[in-house]
């Protein structure tokens, strides 16, 4: 599942990229090919290998398998210090007996930059996460927050050809973690840095990314935009994984034409499936209506600017989110009639699970 | 209004001002253990300390007169500066010594993996299991005059003419002293190292840091506070050392810990081996609370 590469050529290729631990296999047959300027984020749940990626591109692990090239050079033999790459750890690892200043500019120091220089690009990208007034703060006198920023300045001012980020907001409260994203978001898109992110959180990869890699058990399930992978997922796991969906055990009956019957809900049937099959929607997808999949409304759960309805049909339980738009909206223990669009399901052959 | 609101609503508002029975219960709970403290450590060193204030003669024993007969001696005699310089010096040696070794010794085996990190860790603790007496007594059959095996095998393959000397002298002390103090060391050095973010090494590498560069400027930061609390534990402890310096130096070579206990116990002048021991006690408790004030001033903006 190669991914055409967009109008320049590669920044960061992976060819069947392959890690094992013992017998363990971490990471099999990744292939990618990141553009100049692009924000991808490796997503997909704890133990699917997307740290054990991001560390073979940063040079802490060498491949089992497979090459690494970064601006056609190959990395293999490269050491982690010479890749020029800045990397942001879930933990931050500042320096914890250098303040503000001293952590930023160290790399620069690596460099042999000239001290005005280098105090130069450092006020300059303390400013830049708006942290102008901290220079002299050690990092154990700052937020998780602050620290972020840091740690964030620290990868940057050395103007690496990429940007790995691990995990970086995962130890920030929800709040923050917004603020984050965007500014994150902004900060990529003003320098173009090449940014690899590494997340769990579906979320963040949604808003943050060009494109998203969704892994799972060391192996890429779909390569897409966040809109692709979230409407059209390549696979049953890709959809649960990114937002909730619900499936429902339905049947293609046959004559001509052929109907798919989910209930009292029917639509016309693609070709060539027959039998059981199975119909994923998403929750936001779906609507009340006259005619339909007829359900009873177990619980409805108010959260703020939507409603969440939990119901019990025939076809399995559903759940329905439905905008806050000041609409009478039905009560617990009512029944109710879904429908959907054909074109917002997903069909897969064979019994829901 | 607001304190009978509060008294009303205890869980709500943490209490501000405890109540006075609630406050006591920690003195009472504490008392048992300040006793123990008075009974065993206190009340004894009191006496030691007035102890060296008495005066004491061959034929009339011990006299509880108050003088300054027994700090004046200290004072003026320069057998006692020797004493005392030399201890100091042994215990700066050898507090020197084991930094230098048990720094890299520590971060090397913090580097290993966890089975022969079990491995080491067990060799370099187990000597604490064995008795000190039994420790140095090993040192000096290995090195013990023409008799030393050491000596004996060095001298046998031709490489040394003569035995090395190391029975009564400070090098043969400093070694056996060092032998004896570096699990405190590497210990507290191994502590530091645990703290550490191991991610921390791998951001400096991303920088661009050589395997040096992150040992001197990432990882020796770092451990310092380490190395210097077991260099403060080390220092006291050799200073203070009683058999190292007993068999290795003998009487030939007296240390402050073996010159109060031959006052004591071989010349019978109790109150100038009670004035030994307050000045060496003393002494020790400057420097080391000197040397931690300044520790932790130096550290105070990193590790709050």
């Amino acid at each position: 599942m190669t991914t055409p590469s967009r109008s320049a050529a590669p920044l960061l290729e992976l060819d069947r990229v392959a890690k094992a631990f013992g017998s363990h296999v971490a990471v099999e047959d990744f292939n990618l090919a990141v553009a100049p300027g692009e924000f991808i984020s490796f997503l997909g749940p704890s133990g699917c290998g997307k740290t054990t990626t991001l560390q073979m591109i940063a040079g802490f692990l060498a491949p089992s398998r497979g090459t690494i090239r970064l601006e056609g050079r190959d990395l293999t033999s490269v050491h982690p210090s010479k890749r020029g790459l800045g990397i942001v750890f879930q933990s931050y690892a500042l320096f914890p007996h250098m303040n503000a200043a001293e952590n930023v500019a160290f790399g620069l120091e690596m460099q042999r930059i000239g001290k005005a220089e280098r105090t130069e690009r450092v006020r300059a990208a303390l400013a830049m996460v708006g942290l102008a007034a901290y220079e002299d703060r050690h990092p154990r006198r700052m937020s998780g927050g602050q620290q972020q920023r840091v740690a964030l300045a620290r990868a940057l001012v050395i103007r690496p050809s990429m940007l790995l980020l691990d995990e970086p907001l995962s130890n920030l409260d929800a709040k923050l973690r917004e603020e984050m994203q965007i500014e994150l978001r902004q900060i990529q898109r003003n320098l173009g840095t090449t940014t690899i992110l590494v997340t769990h959180d579906q979320t963040e990869a949604l808003s943050l990314s060009d494109r998203i890699v969704v892994m799972s058990k060391g192996r890429i399930e779909q390569i897409g935009t966040p809109q692709d992978t979230y409407e059209r997922p390549a696979s049953a796991f890709v959809a649960q994984f990114l937002g909730k969906t619900n499936d429902f055990a339905a049947r293609i009956e046959g004559g001509s034409p052929a109907r798919i019957v989910a209930g009292g809900w029917s639509a016309p049937a693609p070709v060539g499936l027959r039998g059981p099959v199975t119909i994923s929607v998403r929750p936001e997808r779906i609507g009340f209506a006259e005619t339909g999949l007829p359900a009873r409304v177990a619980a409805r759960i108010f959260q703020g600017n939507h409603w969440l309805f939990q119901c019990e049909t025939e076809c399995g339980p559903a759940i329905v989110v439905r905008p806050n738009d000041g609409a009478g909206q039905p009560g617990e223990g009512e029944t109710v009639r879904l429908a959907w669009r054909p074109e917002d399901m997903s069909l897969s052959a064979g019994a829901a699970a | 209004m607001s304190a009978a609101a509060t008294t009303a609503l205890p869980a709500a508002a943490p209490a501000a001002v405890p109540e006075p029975r609630a406050s006591r219960a920690p003195l009472w709970l504490i008392l048992p253990a300040v006793m123990l403290f008075v009974g065993i450590v206190l009340v004894p060193l009191a006496m030691t300390v007035l102890l060296s204030f008495h005066d004491w003669g061959q034929y009339k024993g011990i006299e509880p007169v108050l003088t300054l007969k027994n700090w004046q001696e200290i004072a003026t005699d320069p057998y006692y500066a020797e004493m005392f310089g030399r201890t100091l010096r042994i215990a700066l040696i050898t507090t020197l010594v084991t930094a230098l070794l048990g720094t890299p010794e520590a971060y090397i085996l913090n580097r290993m993996s966890g089975r022969w990190r079990g491995l080491f860790l067990l060799l370099i603790l187990g000597p604490l299991l064995i008795s000190v007496v039994a420790r140095t007594l090993g040192w000096a059959l290995l090195f013990g005059g023409a008799n030393g095996l050491a000596n004996k095998l060095l001298m046998s393959l031709g490489l040394i003419a003569s035995p090395l000397p190391f029975l009564f002298t400070e090098t043969g002390v400093v070694i056996a002293l060092v032998h004896v103090m570096m699990p405190f060391m590497v210990l507290s050095v191994w502590a530091a190292l645990q703290r550490l973010d191991p991610q921390v090494e791998h951001a400096a590498m991303s920088l661009g840091a050589g395997p040096l560069t992150i040992i001197r400027r990432i990882v020796l930061p770092q451990v310092m506070p380490g190395v210097l609390s077991g260099a403060i534990i080390v220092f006291s402890l050799s200073a203070s050392a009683f058999a190292t310096p007993a068999i290795i130096g003998g009487r030939r070579l007296k240390v402050a810990a073996t010159l109060a206990y031959d006052e004591f116990l071989n010349t019978l002048n109790w109150p100038l081996g009670a004035a030994v021991a307050v000045l060496l006690l003393v002494g020790l408790i400057l420097i080391v609370v000197g040397a931690n004030a300044l520790v932790e001033r130096r550290y105070a903006e990193v590790f709050r």
